[in-house]
C-alpha cells in the first residue's frame, strides 16, 4: 500500500513538474466576455483579431447578461474573466462596490480622450449609443418631435407612448420637458420629475423591459412614439415597413449613455487586459466598431480618424455633428441614487 | 438472569391453562410483517433524502438568509418590504390571483360538467381540446394572446372594421390582458381535478334524488355540487397558488403596470444580486401560501383537500 502510494506520490510530482514548463510555453489566453449575439460578433472583427495578432495571445470568449455576473466573478475570488463588457452604470457601481482592478498609468494615457464622464481610473466607455424617440411617421402627419416636450405633448403629437420600465433616463427627461436646460440637469430635481411623469403615465401604453420589446411595440403600430435606444430604431427603419409603416428617429435632446471595459478585481491576466484595452481604445481601432454595427465609438478622436465613412455619421449618436444635440448621462449621480428611483418609480407606475 | 427470562416467559405463555392456543406460525408471521415494513420503509428513503436536500434544505437556507445581512442577524429585509413598492406589488399579485381563480371556476365548473356527462368518445374528444393547450409553450400562447389582444391585433381589427367600436379596445398590455392570459393557461389545472371529482359521482345519487321528489337544479344544488367538492377545493388551491408565483405572463402581457411578486425576486436576484431580500420575498410568499391552505383547512377539513375521507 505505501509503495503504491509513493508511486502516486511521484506521478504528481513529474505532471506537475513536467507541466508547468509547458504551460509557459503555450501562447497566453485572455478571457473576455461581452453581450454575445451581433455585438460581440463585432467587438471580434473590429477589436480581438488585432489585440490575438500584437499581443500573441489567443483570446477566449465568453457571455454575460449583466453585473450579477461580474459579482459573481468576483465574489467567486478566482475570476476566470480578463476584461468584460458591461454597461456604464454597472460599472461605476462596480467601482463604487470596490470590485474592479485600477487602470494603469499607461491605460490612463489612452483613455484620456474619451470625455471625462465616460471613464475613471476603473473603466472606460467602448461604444456610445443613446436614447432617442422613434415614431410613426403616419400617426403626426409629417409632423416631426424635436425633443422631450413633444413626446409630452399629446395635444400636438396624439397617441401612445412607450418609455422603459425604470426611472433611468426617464427622469432626465421629464425634466428636460419641463424645461429644464440640458446642462442644467444633475443634481436630478426628483419631485419634479416625478410629477411631470405623472402627465405622461395615462397616454403610456406599454412600459418596456427589454430593447427588443421597445423595437416590436413601435414595429406592430401599439404605439405612436418610443423612448429607445438609437440602434433598436435604426433597426426597424432598415426592415421592410411593417403593420406601423415608415419610422421616424431623432437625436434630438437624445441622451448619450455607453458600455465599457472593465477588468474584474483579481483577474487572472490584468497586466495583458490592459494592454488589450490600450490597443481597443487607440482612436483607429476604436473607431472600427462603426464598421461592423452601428454603434458608435467612444473615443473622441475617432472621428479624425477617418476609418468611419462619411454616410455613416449621420446615423451614429456622437458623431460631430450629432452629438451637440444630446447630452451625456451621469452615471454618477445614479450610482448613489437609483435603488431610492426604482423604488419610486415602482410605487409611481402601480398607483 | 436476563436471557433466559424471556424465554422462560414464552413458556410460560405457552403452557397457560386456559388461554386459546397461539397460532403455531404468529410469531414467525409477526417477524415477517416487520420485516416487510421496514422494507417499504426502507423504499422511502431514497425519495425522503432527496426532498429533504432539495426542497427543505433550500427551504431552511432561504430562511436563514432572509435574517442575514453582512453584519449578521437582521430584520431589514423584512423592514424594506413595508415600501409601497412591494405592498402595492402583493396587493396586486393577490388581486390578480383571486380574479383569475374566479374566473377559471366560473368557467372551469361547467367545462368538466359536461365532460363529465359526456359520452366516452365525445369526452375524450372534449379532454383533449383541454389538455392540447397545456402542451404548447407558455411563451407561445402568450404571443399568440398579444397578437389577438393588441391595438392592432386580430380582434379589434375585426370589431373596427364590423363597425362594432370606433376606437381600439385596451385588451393587452394592462390588468385585462394579463387576467385574460392567466385563466387561459390555469384553467385546464381547474378542470383536470373537477372532472375526476364529478366522473366518480355516481348518476345513480341523482336518480336516487329525483326518485325522492328533488327537482334536477334542487338534486343538482344538494347531491352533485357538494360530492364534487373535493375536485373544486383541489382545483382552487393548485390555480391559486400556481398564480401567485408567477411571472412570464404577466410580464409579457401587462404592459410593464401589472407588477408580481415573483418580479420582485427577480429583480433583487439579477439587478442588486441580494439574496437576503429575495429570500425575504420567497419567505413571505411562502409563509402567505401555507396561511391561505391553513384557513382553507380549517374551513373545509385538511382531508377534503388531499381527497382523502
Amino acid at each position: 500500500m505505501r509503495k503504491v502510494m509513493a508511486g502516486v506520490a511521484a506521478l504528481i510530482g513529474m505532471a506537475v513538474g513536467a507541466g508547468a514548463p509547458v504551460a509557459y510555453a503555450q501562447q497566453k489566453t485572455l478571457t473576455i466576455s461581452s453581450w454575445g449575439g451581433a455585438f460581440q460578433k463585432a467587438q471580434k472583427e473590429a477589436w480581438f483579431g488585432l489585440v490575438e495578432k500584437e499581443l500573441g495571445v489567443t483570446i477566449k470568449e465568453d457571455n454575460t447578461s449583466g453585473i450579477a455576473d461580474m459579482r459573481a466573478q468576483v465574489a467567486s475570488g478566482k475570476p476566470t474573466w480578463d476584461l468584460s463588457t458591461q454597461g456604464a452604470y454597472s460599472c461605476a457601481l462596480l467601482e463604487k462596490e470596490g470590485k474592479l482592478e485600477k487602470f494603469d498609468a499607461a491605460t490612463l494615457a489612452v483613455t484620456k480622450d474619451v470625455p471625462s464622464n465616460l471613464r475613471s481610473d476603473y473603466w472606460v466607455s467602448q461604444i456610445v449609443y443613446s436614447v432617442a424617440i422613434g415614431w410613426r411617421e403616419k400617426a403626426f402627419g409629417g409632423k416631426k418631435p424635436t425633443g422631450w416636450a413633444a413626446f409630452w405633448d399629446t395635444k400636438n403629437f396624439p397617441g401612445q407612448r412607450s418609455l422603459r420600465r425604470t426611472p433611468i433616463y426617464n427622469l432626465e427627461m421629464a425634466l428636460i420637458a419641463d424645461g429644464v436646460p440640458m446642462d442644467k440637469l444633475y443634481p436630478l430635481d426628483v419631485d419634479r420629475a416625478f410629477k411631470k411623469l405623472e402627465q405622461v403615465k395615462p397616454h403610456v401604453l406599454v412600459w418596456w423591459n427589454s430593447g427588443a420589446q421597445s423595437a416590436q411595440v413601435l414595429k406592430d403600430g401599439e404605439v405612436d412614439m418610443v423612448s429607445a435606444w438609437n440602434g433598436r430604431i435604426q433597426a426597424i427603419q432598415s426592415e421592410p415597413e411593417g403593420k406601423a409603416g415608415k419610422i421616424g428617429v431623432t437625436f434630438d435632446e437624445q441622451i448619450l449613455v455607453s458600455d465599457c471595459w472593465l477588468i474584474p478585481k483579481g483577474a487572472p491576466n490584468k497586466e495583458l487586459a490592459l494592454k488589450a484595452i490600450q490597443i481597443m481604445m487607440r482612436p483607429e481601432v476604436n473607431a472600427r466598431i462603426s464598421l461592423f454595427i452601428n454603434y458608435a465609438p467612444s473615443n473622441g478622436k475617432s472621428y479624425d480618424t477617418g476609418v468611419i465613412p462619411k454616410e455613416k455619421l449621420a446615423g451614429l449618436p456622437n458623431s460631430p455633428e450629432n452629438v451637440k444635440k444630446g447630452f451625456i448621462q451621469s452615471v454618477d449621480w445614479w450610482v448613489n441614487n437609483n435603488d431610492e428611483m426604482v423604488k419610486r418609480f415602482d410605487a409611481f407606475l402601480q398607483k | 438472569m436476563s436471557a433466559p427470562a424471556p424465554a422462560s416467559n414464552r413458556a410460560a405463555g405457552r403452557a397457560a391453562p386456559g388461554a386459546p392456543p397461539a397460532p403455531v406460525n404468529a410469531e414467525r408471521l409477526r417477524a415477517q410483517e416487520r420485516a416487510e415494513n421496514a422494507l417499504l420503509a426502507g423504499l422511502t428513503v431514497p425519495g425522503m433524502l432527496l426532498i429533504a436536500a432539495l426542497v427543505l434544505a433550500p427551504i431552511g437556507w432561504l430562511f436563514w438568509l432572509s435574517f442575514r445581512n453582512p453584519a449578521g442577524f437582521t430584520f431589514d429585509h423584512y423592514l424594506r418590504l413595508l415600501h409601497p413598492s412591494y405592498t402595492l406589488t402583493l396587493q396586486t399579485t393577490f388581486e390578480l390571483s383571486f380574479l383569475v381563480t374566479a374566473i377559471c371556476i366560473l368557467l372551469g365548473y361547467p367545462v368538466a360538467y359536461i365532460i363529465a356527462q359526456a359520452r366516452p368518445r365525445m369526452a375524450a374528444v372534449l379532454m383533449m381540446l383541454v389538455l392540447f393547450p397545456v402542451w404548447t409553450s407558455l411563451l407561445v400562447r402568450c404571443y399568440a394572446w398579444l397578437v389577438l389582444l393588441q391595438r392592432r391585433g386580430l380582434l379589434n381589427t375585426w370589431l373596427t372594421d364590423m363597425g362594432l367600436i370606433d376606437t381600439p379596445l385596451r385588451l393587452m398590455h394592462n390588468f385585462t390582458g394579463t387576467t385574460i392570459g392567466m385563466v387561459h393557461i390555469m384553467l385546464p389545472f381547474m378542470v383536470l381535478p373537477l372532472y375526476g371529482s364529478m366522473r366518480a359521482i355516481s348518476s345513480d345519487y341523482m336518480l336516487a334524488a329525483s326518485s325522492l321528489g328533488a327537482s334536477p337544479a334542487a338534486a343538482f344544488r344538494q347531491v352533485f355540487v357538494p360530492l364534487s367538492l373535493p375536485g373544486l377545493v383541489a382545483g382552487t388551491i393548485i390555480v391559486f397558488v400556481l398564480c401567485l408565483g408567477f411571472y412570464v405572463t404577466p410580464a409579457l402581457l401587462g404592459g410593464g403596470r401589472v407588477m408580481m411578486w415573483s418580479m420582485q425576486i427577480e429583480r433583487n436576484v439579477n439587478y442588486y444580486s441580494d439574496w437576503g431580500a429575495a429570500s425575504a420575498l420567497g419567505v413571505v410568499l411562502l409563509v402567505m401560501t401555507l396561511g391561505i391552505m391553513w384557513l382553507v383547512g380549517r374551513i373545509i377539513g385538511f382531508n377534503r383537500i388531499v381527497g382523502a375521507r
